[in-house]
């Protein structure tokens, strides 16, 4: 069970959140992007050994969506930030 | 003392000699002590035998007097009725009933003992060799051998347990309260963190208990109680007594067991410890020898011998023969010959021990044999002598009449948890054992669990890892005054694991609890194995209870011999959680019957329930109302009368479950735009829309009704089930793609009830409620919602609803919601308003093809395949999902389609998720062309009605398919997806 330090929170349980996916934009203008680049952003995500940031949501706490760099070889989370402004 | 008790000394031990407790063993009634364990009790009567091995069904003895015993297991019957229980961490109760496992008609007289004659077809692998394939039948011997396998029998009954969990937050867990607990508990305890300090026994010490040295002027045993007492009357420090930790999980969390907590109501207490920091004090556990007929009872290991007679002042034998390879046993055996037990001969495997501690022991009348090694126990019930070798002349034997052998192989720092942080012990070869390797975690392992045998060790490690431990997190560090004990001289040994001198008979175990052998071993190797973990596998060895915290260290050691490699290349199999037994009671604490999963219930909930509904689990943890039986009705006709009196008359239904989000801002428009396929920049103050969202794979993610209440503010209503969905998915966007939107989305489920009333007559039951607003269409028409008084209370009022009739959604502040639904209820009467459960709504949902997300939303529809291309605007720039509908639309295809099905046999109505095939198709493996996603007997149809999804469908309208049910193959007419008022007419005017 990992320890999520939520920036809003502090330290919670794991178990608090879900997790949603690697942090990747949303494309800012979708019909520009061939049909390759659109399958990629939708499906091929790289899953990476190592490092990896990703959203997510602390759905049994303050509900807001953070960002959580983890290590996926370890479970050491690296960062937990707010989103934007 | 009793008579019985012949083996207890008159003096000394932990027990409380004042009073004595009965319990029996096998229906023979004994007597022990308070302090007492199940084991030590039974070898103060005299017991040896305690039980039969799982395999061979051999007699079995006490072997250990801790938590790594493979054979001591019981099954304790009375109040109990529980399997698997350690004799040797069991404490002795007043009626305690226990008996042996793994024989019968009894524990002297066993047929399953016939195994041991036959072991040629137990060897290693015996599974796949004797009883898979020819001459062998699975299905005839498994349920034989299921019979026969096994330690204990589950309970029949349910046995109340009281269990319950605490969370706790420490800055230093020690876990472990002997020698090095101790000291790094006081290290810790006097920088001022907040302190945890777990150790399974039920006083402290850990092998202080039994220990003859004395530390700081003390005896061990008063050295543990002194500073006890002073970790207890610091208010930063928790100690626990009977208290295992089991696992160790990411981020330092860690599950301790906690049995027979004191002041307190509950057998056991499962502790969720997250602590900023570690010290694992688990302490070593000494393994035996490994030599012919090493399991007859009477052959145990050193250090239990010595904790019998220390803690429990029990001789475990009248005459001990001790056998070691390294030098911790000589202590052993000068504190038992000193306690009156007579020791033969100590057999040592060193050619050459340091003559001092021989001559220590000589004086005491002990014959040291040196070279030399134990080929093999001799007895069968018990132990009656040792046959004993030189190893220079291995040929030659000699018996020594002797009713125990002691044995020591060597000592294994308990690195469970250490382990299961990640970490890979390594082999320590000065040692010959396992020592800890790089903890990934903040945790530090010290004293023998770090291989630092000797108690001056111990003593220093535990106190330096309490001052590191609380430096790394800034507390002040007391002044150096590390505990001092007399000298002991650290751990000498030379790696031996099984004895070298061959027996000519007779079987070596490795791993007692499930017997297998050494030999066992060595054929794996013979046939291919080389891992640790394919062999244990394999031959099963460490894989019973005690999940071989006894016998792995031999297994690595007699496997490195065959393999000819160092032990550590060998490496160990992964450590796993948990590190002894825990039983479901305490895993699931309070969390039983309705508190597994609590349901969410809404202000009509308790309504409901006392007018006899049979009630579900419904989407999102609520309970729902299925269908109202009228009494002798079965549910086939309550859901036919609910669903006819929709269309007939009125139903009145709980929409209170429904996800509702009240949307607020200048962006809220430019969200919703951006969220549905469908246009929302026209929508006029007032109104509502219907739209589908979408994935960003274009599939259907729900469906909402959305209503707009003022220039900015909008009240959309989800599905029930796929709210919490919806609502992550809508705030995911908000928050990280579109932060700069301005737009506050609020869940505001529970605060509405919601209750919908429909059917032809659901106006007149609202103006029987005191509703005076003009209802009339013009005034208020399909999807329109007013502020309106209904029975007295302000309610918003909408044209909206899933029954495909004249509907009315009732919106009121929960608080109110009881008294309206009355109000309605009472107003309906004379209208012949029912009451409608979640399953007359399917039914009538079917009945107009209202695609639904959970139904036919199955990841590959889109909304154009479920026909609701109308509410899909690819004009708009972009929204979510569009992207890929725009590739759906460019890749073409035969894309599924959602249908509907009429099966020729009205009657029939397939299950949900048969599927469809081609008329003729072949019997066996038919190409399948779609699947029923939902079928029900319409009672406004009066017949057998389906949905379906079926590839190209909507080009096979008018065609016949077949529905291939499992044993039933039934023709179906495809038609479109709707079977009532295929115009929408009664929904709209």
């Amino acid at each position: 069970m990992m320890l999520i330090p939520c920036p809003f929170c502090g330290p919670r349980n794991e178990d608090e959140f879900s997790c949603w996916s690697e942090a990747i934009p949303r494309p800012a203008d979708p019909s520009s992007l061939s049909d390759a680049q659109w399958v990629d952003f939708v499906y091929n995500h790289r899953n990476p050994k190592g490092p990896v940031r990703e959203q997510w949501w602390h759905a049994r706490g303050c509900r807001r969506w953070i960002l959580v760099e983890r290590d996926t070889r370890t479970h050491d989370v690296l960062s937990a930030s707010a989103a934007a402004p | 003392m009793s008579d019985a008790q012949t083996r207890r000394l008159p003096a000394g031990g932990e027990i409380d000699r004042s009073r004595r407790l009965r319990f029996r063993f096998n229906r023979v009634e004994l007597e022990g002590h308070p302090g007492d364990t199940l084991a030590s009790a039974l070898l103060a009567n005299g017991v040896r035998m305690v039980g039969r091995s799982f395999k061979y069904h051999r007699p079995r003895g006490i072997v250990t007097a801790g938590a790594e015993e493979p054979n001591a297991i019981v099954q304790l019957g009375g109040d109990e009725d529980e399997p698997n229980a350690r004799a040797t961490t069991l404490e002795l109760r007043e009626g305690m009933q226990a008996r042996s496992v793994n024989c019968w008609p009894g524990l002297r007289f066993d047929l399953g003992a016939l195994n041991d004659r036959l072991s040629g077809l137990f060897a290693a692998g015996f599974y796949y060799k004797t009883f898979i394939g020819p001459p062998g039948d699975w299905n005839l011997y498994g349920p034989l051998l299921r019979r026969m396998a096994g330690l204990g029998t589950a309970p029949e009954r349910r046995v109340e347990r009281s269990c319950e969990k605490r969370f706790h937050h420490c800055d230093v867990l020690v876990a472990g309260a002997g020698p090095t607990g101790l000291s790094a508990a006081l290290a810790a305890a006097r920088s001022g963190a907040r302190v945890l300090v777990v150790d399974d026994g039920p006083v402290p010490g850990g092998m202080l208990r039994e220990s003859t040295v004395e530390i700081d002027g003390m005896s061990g045993r008063e050295w543990a109680r002194e500073a006890a007492a002073e970790l207890d009357a610091s208010p930063r420090v928790t100690r626990l007594e009977r208290s295992s930790v089991v696992g160790c999980y990411d981020h330092n969390l860690f599950n301790v067991v906690e049995r027979s907590p004191p002041l307190s109501f509950v057998d056991e207490r499962l502790w969720k410890v997250r602590a900023r920091r570690v010290v694992l004090a688990t302490g070593a556990s000494e393994r035996p020898l490994v030599f012919a007929d090493n399991d007859r009872p009477g052959v145990m290991t050193a250090s239990a011998a010595l904790a019998y007679l220390g803690r429990y002042a029990v001789r475990p034998g009248a005459q001990a023969v001790a056998v070691t390879n390294n030098s911790s046993t000589y202590s052993v055996v000068r504190a038992l010959a000193d306690a009156g037990l007579e020791v033969a001969a100590l057999v040592d495997l060193r050619p050459q021990p340091p003559p001092a501690l021989a001559g220590e022991i000589e004086s005491r009348g002990v014959e040291v044999l040196t070279g030399s090694a134990v080929v093999r126990a001799l007895g069968t019930r018990e132990v009656r002598a040792a046959e004993v070798a030189s190893l220079a002349r291995p040929r030659e034997r000699r018996r020594i009449a002797c009713d125990l052998v002691l044995c020591s192989g060597g000592w294994d720092p308990r690195v469970h948890l250490h382990s299961q942080s990640g970490a890979r012990p390594r082999y320590q070869p000065r040692l010959a054992c396992f020592v800890p390797g790089e903890s990934p975690l903040p945790q530090r392992s010290a004293g023998a669990a770090s291989g630092a045998f000797a108690l001056r060790d111990c003593l220093r490690e535990g106190w330096e890892a309490g001052v590191e431990t609380c430096r790394d997190l800034g507390f002040s560090v007391p002044a150096a005054e590390t505990p001092r004990c007399s000298e002991e001289a650290p751990l000498e040994i030379e790696a031996h694991w099984e004895s070298p001198a061959p027996a000519a008979r007779g079987k070596a175990f490795v791993d007692l609890q499930n017997d297998v052998t050494s030999e066992d071993l060595r054929q794996s190797v013979l046939e291919g194995f080389r891992s640790v973990e394919h062999v244990k596998r394999y031959t099963t060895a460490g894989m019973g209870t005690d999940q071989g915290k006894l016998g792995n260290a031999n297994v690595i050691g007699v496997l490195s011999r065959a393999l000819s490699c160092d032990p550590g290349e060998v490496g160990t199999t992964t450590y796993r959680p948990p590190y002894v037994p825990v039983s479901f009671d305490t895993i699931a604490g309070r969390e039983r019957g309705e508190l597994v999963l609590p349901a969410r219930r809404t202000a009509l909930t308790d309504w409901i329930e006392n007018a006899g509904a049979v009630m579900f689990e419904a989407g999102a943890g609520y309970r729902r109302p299925l269908y109202f039986p009228k009494s002798g009705e079965d549910m086939a006709a309550a859901v036919a009368r609910e669903a006819l009196a929709c269309r007939t008359s009125a139903g009145i239904y709980d929409g209170s479950p429904l996800g509702k989000f009240e949307l607020r801002g200048p962006g809220a428009v430019t969200f919703l735009e951006r969220v549905h396929a469908n246009r929302w920049d026209d929508l006029a103050v007032g109104r509502g829309r219907f739209g589908w969202m979408l994935r960003e794979d274009g599939r259907l993610l729900d469906d909402a009704v959305t209503f707009r209440l003022g220039e900015e503010r909008y009240l959309m209503f989800v599905g029930s089930g796929a709210a919490l969905h919806v609502e992550a998915h809508l705030e995911r966007l908000l928050q990280l793609e579109w932060p700069g939107l301005p737009v506050f989305l609020t869940v505001v489920t529970s605060q509405w009830t919601n209750i919908c009333v429909c059917g032809p007559r659901a106006r007149e039951v609202l103006g029987s409620a005191g509703v005076e607003d003009d209802l009339d269409t013009p005034a208020l028409p399909f999807l329109t919602m007013r502020e309106m008084q209904v029975a007295g209370v302000p309610a918003l009022v909408a044209r909206a609803g899933y029954t495909g009739e004249l509907s009315f959604e009732v919106n009121v502040r929960a608080r109110d919601g009881l008294a309206v639904w009355k109000a309605l209820l009472r107003a309906g009467e004379p209208l012949g308003l029912t009451l409608v459960g979640s399953e007359a709504s399917m039914v009538m949902r079917c009945e107009k093809g209202f695609v639904s997300a959970g139904f036919e939303g199955d990841g590959i529809v889109n909304p154009f395949d479920a026909g609701y291309g109308w509410a899909v605007d690819m004009s708009k720039e972009d929204f979510i999902g569009r992207r890929s509908l725009a590739r759906d639309a460019r890749v073409g295809g035969i894309r599924p389609k959602v249908v509907g099905l009429l099966p020729e046999d009205a009657t029939f109505v397939p299950p949900d998720g048969t599927p469809l095939v081609e008329c003729g198709a072949p019997l066996d493996s038919p190409p399948v062309i779609g699947y029923v996603s939902q079928a029900c007997h319409s009672p406004n149809v009066g017949r057998a009605i389906a949905l379906a999804v079926h590839d190209d469908g909507r080009r096979r309208i008018g065609e016949r398919i077949e529905v291939a049910a499992i044993g039933r193959r039934a023709a179906a007419l495809v038609t479109r997806p709707c079977f009532v008022d295929a115009a929408g007419t009664r929904m709209r005017d």
